[in-house]
């Protein structure tokens, strides 16, 4: 069946459809991991999006259920150039595309991906519309797509209720705005007894239980939507808990602390990111996934100094809160898919705790 | 951190001859690092003892050296150059080991020099089996149980331990030389013996086999802040049992979840880490395909033949970069020279897919075994480009040369089922045609997974095509969309004709009428997440054009030579890249075809535009439709290009230089005897046939011995000297093994001494830069002779002769641009053998020791310039003070079965040079750079045909004089016993013991001459005389004239007092 992605300036490209047939408007967004296509499509982070991957073949070693990072695919639209027809590999339990069908999300293949990449580039990320219908009306769909927000992001994906990882190590809070389940899997795998938190939970719960540390999810949308949290990560900050934080949580930590995010251009979605250790000046392989970052100068040099620099745009990609245990990176070390160069700083949480204690 | 500013002057030592396992990568790596560290303003001192490389030239090093690489060699020039830092890690094993050498002996600690790059330390960590075995252990990193030995004793009691098969490896070798999969314990002792008698340090490992698990390489960087990234991975569609050269190969992996891809990623990064390496490294893994397990199979501290792979197919510059960290710097302050926004400190991401094709060299070696193991074979390599897998492939495979053009190849049609499922089991270069058959007639693709262990998802894209075959064949009408989808699959034209019952210009107009036309991507290692202005492009059927003609120049479109085969070489790359720098230098925009990842030329520095592509005549069009070349050279890419001639034409595309008419003119055997005619021009007489009868007929006239040859190809292939008329039958017969567009020459074969002639001429006037004279009387292929320049026993008089031929030939060809004349002298007279009006073999050669730098001249003279207006005075140019040898460099070792005896069909795979002021050293130097070093044990087996039984004796007697003791068979120690040299007599073979074959595996014979009787009727003993000589690393020597020219140099050993010549102040 014909497949038409509509974007806001009226480019369409016409592909076939895959997974469910479905209309749907999406932010725009590409990735350009080569493998791990199901660790994207589960990460709650990438909620509202259509994800067009850069590598063109997709679906070669099929769906392996273990690999998932979340319950559910979170993007409304996948987008790709080629879905493999055969899949092969020895976890192999399903294909993509009975998958996607499966997970009522629909797919558009046959698409010159390389294209639609350049012009995200070229003018940053946009809206889109994905449909098998041909019958559209340009102009009217143009509004449409143009109106669409990602909104209410960590409210849609953060867990409804706490649940608990028994453990003998460490106690953890791990505040779930997205969380996708291999940051639960790290600390899990350090023994630690993790306490998973709904989003919107007070900071007095979460200090209620007395945690040795608390980490700080991933997950979607703009930073600045999450005013509630803002405020009561004010009050974790206050305390002197060892707080690490991923991504969003990053970005609220800033937030809470004065400085400012921005929209990037078209973010940073991939298993390539340099991101420098600004001490040693060692450089690590970082999988990233973020559309908004926080803004270079924005952060007050008495609260926190950076700890990690991007080698390709010199954007802030970490935070060393000073005179506090706090580490806070914009990149994935738990990957997920991508490189685990700097999985070793779940260590360094260990150690903040161990320090503290 | 900044550059080390200690470094102020660097050795680095290149690989040396081309040969199986290390070919023109290590040029290309060579070449760039040299250029990088010059950038950084470092004087470089290189050492090669390979000519045809693009590195030996004078401005790419500041000081070369055309030496031996020897240990000795080395140390020398080092006492001489004074370098305070030597650079190992670019030039192969080659370099490795002679870097090795220096580290153990002290030499480097007492001249205070260091070893940049990486240390000795971590390059003994990686190749020491047992050392590397020990780190691995240590880092909690599993290789396959394994045991390093040094005597069979040694090696059965460790296999009663594991059980066969086995895989065995011998240390310090190249392209897995020596080693292989035993599966029992007669096959052990083979492969083991020979593997201890070619390892530099007698060990070998001995491992559990993992053959059938998936083959997969990473290519890692690390700097010295311990920063490490991986440039890319690659998986072998052949698994684990064929060496990765010889496996096809696609970038990035295909079958791995994120995983197994992470998995062994950082495993990549742990093991470079702990090992310290500074640069590019290597590391192969064997991945369980029905589990996570793996092995680390293998680990390269250097650079690599992967790496010039992972290179081109990444657009990642790893030797460039590889050079910058040896200095000091640190990956994130190395610019990325293709976005120029990001750092090397990044990984590239791939939007396309790349697949490696090894090139074998089994259409020069019909009697090898074809079976691939873990011994590499193939020469050289090809690589394509496209947005889907099964395109890839399919440019891949037409990109061979191989007359393939799909996967519709090879005799298995007429097979009956229960032979096809034999054939299947044949682990070789065809088995991808086998299997596509096996898919044709309905054979399940687990059924042929299981055989074969190829992962189902590559079956099944085998599948596609040959499903899109079966829909192109059976289909009632080419509709657009099943056109556009063959297309997309990268069905040529004339494929798809095939398929159809129809004409491949009927399917080119169908396409442009459904507007289905290739676009071209740009390769930018980010996957069009920064914008990028690297020309460096691929084509595909499926999706927007991102390139724009630029028409602010003129243009010129350079087409290359493919992948390297014997009988074409790097020397092809030589002059395509000289001819690219030239026409840049006049101002043209310069735009290059071609397909082999090994080469400079596919660098994308060197040409305006780089189009990775075929090259053949539907893709290069498609090239020219979109770019619109003023002109086309086609005289520097070797046949390859020259086969493109007459496409060219047709596309409207003018031919600079020598015109398409004249180019036929001197292969066509009719045009081209009334050229020598009218030119009063003698040559051998001959005559052209089709046929058996035509040609028993013309042997009959002329007389045998007759010389048997298609026309139109080069390296002689399928030449042959017959002698009888069951030789004619056996040779047309594999000629016409391939449908011939061209008659079959028949030639009386005139046995004189073979001259060689590269001239440049620009329509009035003829420069030839020199005369190269062979060793070897003709008959043996021009490629495999030993040459001498200046020429040593040619009068003045029959030089004049040749320059007047030379001219004449020159001029009534119209050559514009560059000619190859091959001459014999015979009874003192001149004949013509062949013309070549176009770049040879002999040009990088000719060009360094003679200064002259013939492919710059010839560039400049195809546009309109005159030689006269370029300083040069025409005419034959004032010979050298300097000889210089050329020597043939083979790698028969790395071939099973193969036919080692020389004739008018090229074997050799590479070459080296020496250089002196006295013709004895620059022959010793040459001998000594093909690693023939000798004497031993002084002991040497003489067994030689009729007609070389008189110059044997002269040959006995200098030999006895060197002290050598010499055993030969029946008539030929009779022959030396008369004329008094105490021969001593040994059986043949076929005789009882103890008899010649135990002669040799004593392994106390140091060297073997064997000159075979021409023809079919050669006897099976020389075969395995010469066979047994090659596997156990004795040298041998087929013709009498080479053993005179290397007693010539035995006589007149300079070890001691080799002078070292810096080619640059020649």
């Amino acid at each position: 069946m014909k497949a038409f992605l509509i974007l806001e300036d009226g480019q369409i490209f016409e592909g076939q459809s895959f997974g469910a047939v479905k209309e749907t408007v999406c932010e725009v967004v590409f990735n350009t991991s080569m493998t791990g296509y199901l660790e994207v499509l589960t990460d709650p982070s990438y909620q509202g999006q259509g994800i067009v991957m850069t590598y063109p073949l997709i679906g070669n070693y099929g769906i392996c259920y273990e690999d998932m990072e979340s319950d559910r695919v979170w993007p409304s639209a996948f987008i790709v150039r080629e879905v493999s027809r055969f899949s092969s590999n020895f976890r192999r339990e399903g294909d993509l595309d009975a998958f996607l069908k499966d997970q009522n999300v629909p797919g558009i293949c046959g698409i010159d991906t390389r294209a639609l990449t350049k012009i995200l580039r070229e003018k940053g990320t946009m809206n889109g519309m994905l449909t098998t219908d041909e019958n559209f009306d340009i102009e009217e769909v143009k509004t449409q797509i143009k109106a669409y927000r990602v909104k209410d992001a960590v409210k849609t994906v953060t867990c409804k209720e706490m649940r608990h990882y028994e453990g003998s190590g460490y106690k953890v809070a791990l505040l779930d705005l997205g969380t996708k389940k291999n940051i639960e899997q790290c600390l899990v795998d350090r023994g630690c007894d993790v306490t998973v938190y709904p989003a919107y939970t007070t900071a007095e719960t979460i200090l209620n239980a007395n945690p040795d540390g608390i980490m700080l999810s991933n997950g979607p949308g703009d930073p600045k939507e999450c005013v509630e949290v803002i405020e009561e990560l004010k009050k974790l900050y206050n305390t002197d808990i060892p707080i690490f934080a991923i991504c969003l949580g990053h970005q609220l930590m800033a937030l809470a602390n004065g400085a400012d995010t921005e929209k990037m251009k078209y973010g940073h979605r991939g298993g390539n990111h340099p991101v420098k250790d600004v001490k040693t000046g060692k450089v690590y392989i970082s999988s990233q996934n973020h559309g908004y970052v926080v803004k270079e100068g924005s952060i007050d040099r008495d609260i926190a100094e950076v700890a990690f620099l991007n080698v390709n745009d010199q954007t802030v990609e970490g935070l060393h809160y000073l005179n506090k245990n706090i580490l806070t990176v914009q990149f994935h070390p738990e990957a997920c898919p991508g490189p685990v160069d700097s999985n070793f700083l779940f260590d360094e949480f260990m150690n903040m705790m161990e320090v503290s204690k | 951190m900044p550059k080390n500013n200690n470094i102020k002057k660097v050795l680095v030592i290149g690989s040396g001859p081309i040969v199986i396992g290390q070919a023109a990568e290590f040029d290309y790596a060579g070449t760039q690092a040299c250029r990088s560290l010059k950038e950084e303003g470092i004087e470089v001192v290189l050492v090669n003892s390979n000519p045809a490389t693009i590195m030996t030239d004078k401005n790419i090093a500041d000081k070369v050296y055309i030496e031996p690489l020897t240990v000795e060699v080395v140390e020398k020039l080092i006492l001489k150059e004074k370098p305070d830092s030597v650079l190992p890690t670019l030039g192969g094993q080659n370099a490795l080991n002679i870097a090795m050498e220096l580290e153990e002996r002290g030499f480097l600690k007492e001249q205070r020099v260091r070893l940049i790059g990486t240390s000795a330390k971590t390059i003994k960590k990686a190749e020491d089996r047992q050392e590397f075995k020990d780190t691995m252990e240590k880092i909690g990193e599993p290789i396959a149980p394994s045991e390093v030995v040094n005597n069979v004793e040694a090696g059965l009691k460790f296999v009663e331990k594991i059980g066969y098969p086995v895989v065995l490896r011998p240390a310090y070798t190249l392209g897995g030389s020596g080693g292989g999969i035993a599966a029992n314990e007669e096959e052990f002792i083979t492969i083991l013996e020979n593997g201890l008698r070619l390892s530099r340090v007698n060990e070998v490992l001995v491992e559990r086999c993992i053959a059938g698990w998936k083959e997969i390489e990473y290519e890692v960087m690390r700097d010295a802040n311990g920063t490490c990234i991986t440039v890319c991975n690659m998986e072998n569609l052949d698994p684990v049992g064929v060496h990765t050269g010889d496996s096809i190969v696609v970038a990035p992996s295909q079958t791995l979840g994120d995983k197994e891809y992470q998995m062994l990623r950082t495993s990549a990064l742990k093991i470079i880490s702990e090992l310290n390496v500074e640069g590019g490294c290597n590391v192969q893994y064997a991945l369980n395909p029905d589990s996570f397990e793996y092995c680390v199979i293998e680990v390269n501290p250097r650079v690599s033949r992967s790496s010039a792979l992972a290179s081109k197919a990444t657009g990642y510059p790893i030797a460039k970069v590889t050079a910058k960290i040896a200095l000091g710097y640190h990956l994130d302050e190395i610019l990325n020279a293709v976005t120029g926004k990001t750092y090397a400190s990044f990984e590239p991401m791939l939007d396309y897919c790349v697949v490696k094709i090894p090139r074998l060299p089994f259409d020069k070696f019909i009697q090898a075994q074809r079976t691939l193991t873990t011994q590499m074979k193939a020469t050289g390599e090809v690589m394509s480009i496209c947005t889907n897998f099964e395109g890839a492939l399919m440019k891949a495979l037409r990109s061979l040369e191989q007359n393939v053009d799909s996967l519709d190849h090879g005799p298995y049609k007429t097979f009956t089922d229960e032979d096809l499922k034999k054939e299947l089991e044949k682990v070789d270069d065809l088995r991808i045609y086998v299997i596509a058959e096996c898919i044709r007639r309905g054979m399940s693709l687990e059924k042929i997974n299981e055989v074969t262990k190829i992962d189902l998802w590559f079956l099944d894209k085998i599948a596609i095509l040959v499903e899109m075959e079966q829909k192109l064949r059976s289909a009632d009408e080419l509709s657009k969309e099943m056109l556009s989808e063959a297309k997309r699959l990268e069905f040529p034209d004339g494929v798809i004709a095939r398929f159809r019952g129809t004409t491949e210009r009927e399917i080119h107009a169908l396409r442009k009428e459904y507007g289905i036309t290739a676009s071209y991507k740009i390769v930018d290692t980010c996957a069009a997440e920064f914008a990028a202005q690297t020309p460096y492009y691929y084509s595909c059927f499926d999706g927007e054009n991102e390139v724009q003609a630029d028409e602010s120049k003129k243009k010129v479109m350079v087409l290359g030579s493919g992948p390297i085969r014997i009988g074409q070489g790097i020397e092809f790359d030589y002059c395509s890249v000289h001819s690219v720098w030239a026409l840049k230098d006049m101002g043209y925009e310069t735009i290059i075809v071609n397909n082999n990842p090994e080469t400079v030329s596919t660098d994308f520095d060197i040409a305006d535009k780089l189009y990775f592509e075929p090259l053949t005549a539907e893709d290069v069009e498609s090239i020219v439709d979109l770019e619109r070349p003023d002109g086309a050279v086609v005289q520097f890419g070797g046949q390859t290009a020259i086969k493109l001639t007459e496409a060219l034409r047709k596309m409207g595309v003018p031919i600079l230089g020598t015109s398409a008419e004249n180019v036929d003119a001197a292969e066509d055997r009719e045009l081209f005897d009334e050229i020598l005619e009218e030119c009063c021009i003698p040559r051998a007489k001959g005559t052209t046939v089709f046929t058996v009868e035509e040609a028993l007929e013309a042997a009959h006239d002329l007389g045998y011995p007759v010389l048997v040859r298609p026309s139109y190809v080069l390296g002689g292939q399928g030449m042959q000297i017959a002698v009888s008329d069951e030789d004619i039958v056996q040779y047309l017969g594999i000629i016409n093994r391939q449908h011939q567009e061209h008659p079959i020459l028949v030639d009386k074969y005139l046995m004189g001494k073979e001259i060689e002639v590269d001239a440049v001429c620009d329509g009035t006037d003829v420069l030839i830069p020199g005369i190269m004279e062979h060793i070897e009387r003709a008959g043996i292929h021009s490629g495999d002779s030993i040459s001498v320049y200046p020429s040593l026993n040619i009068s003045k008089k029959l030089k004049r002769v040749i320059e007047d031929y030379t001219r004449k030939l020159a001029k009534s060809l119209h050559v514009i641009g560059l000619i190859n004349i091959q001459f014999i002298i015979y009874q003192d007279e001149v004949y013509v053998i062949e013309v070549n009006p176009r770049s040879s073999r002999t040009v990088p050669y000719i060009s360094k020791v003679t200064g002259i730098p013939i492919v710059d001249l010839a560039s400049q003279v195809i546009v309109g310039a005159k030689i006269r207006d370029l300083g040069y005075e025409p005419g034959l140019q004032k010979e050298s003070e300097y000889f210089a040898v050329k020597m043939p460099v083979f790698s028969f070792e790395k071939l099973r079965g193969a036919e080692i005896s020389l004739g008018p069909e090229m074997k050799s795979t590479g070459e080296c040079l020496g250089i002196s002021k006295d013709y004895n050293e620059a022959l010793y130097k040459a001998f000594l750079g093909n690693g023939v070093d000798l004497p031993k044990h002084k002991k040497m087996i003489m067994t030689v045909k009729d007609s070389d039984k008189l110059d044997a004796i002269e040959v006995g007697k200098r030999f006895t004089a060197l002290g050598y003791t010499i055993y030969s068979t029946k008539n030929t120690c009779r022959v030396l016993n008369d004329h008094g040299i105490p021969a001593k007599y040994i059986n043949k073979i076929e005789e009882e013991s103890p008899n010649l074959l135990d002669l040799i595996l004593s392994h106390e014979i140091d060297l073997i001459i064997d000159t075979p009787s021409q023809g079919v009727g050669k006897s099976k003993d020389g075969f395995l005389i010469r066979r047994n000589a090659i596997e156990t690393g004795v040298t041998c020597l087929t013709s009498i004239d080479t053993a005179n020219a290397l007693l010539t140099s035995l006589e007149t050993s300079h070890k001691e007092k080799l002078t070292l010549i810096d080619i640059a102040t020649i």
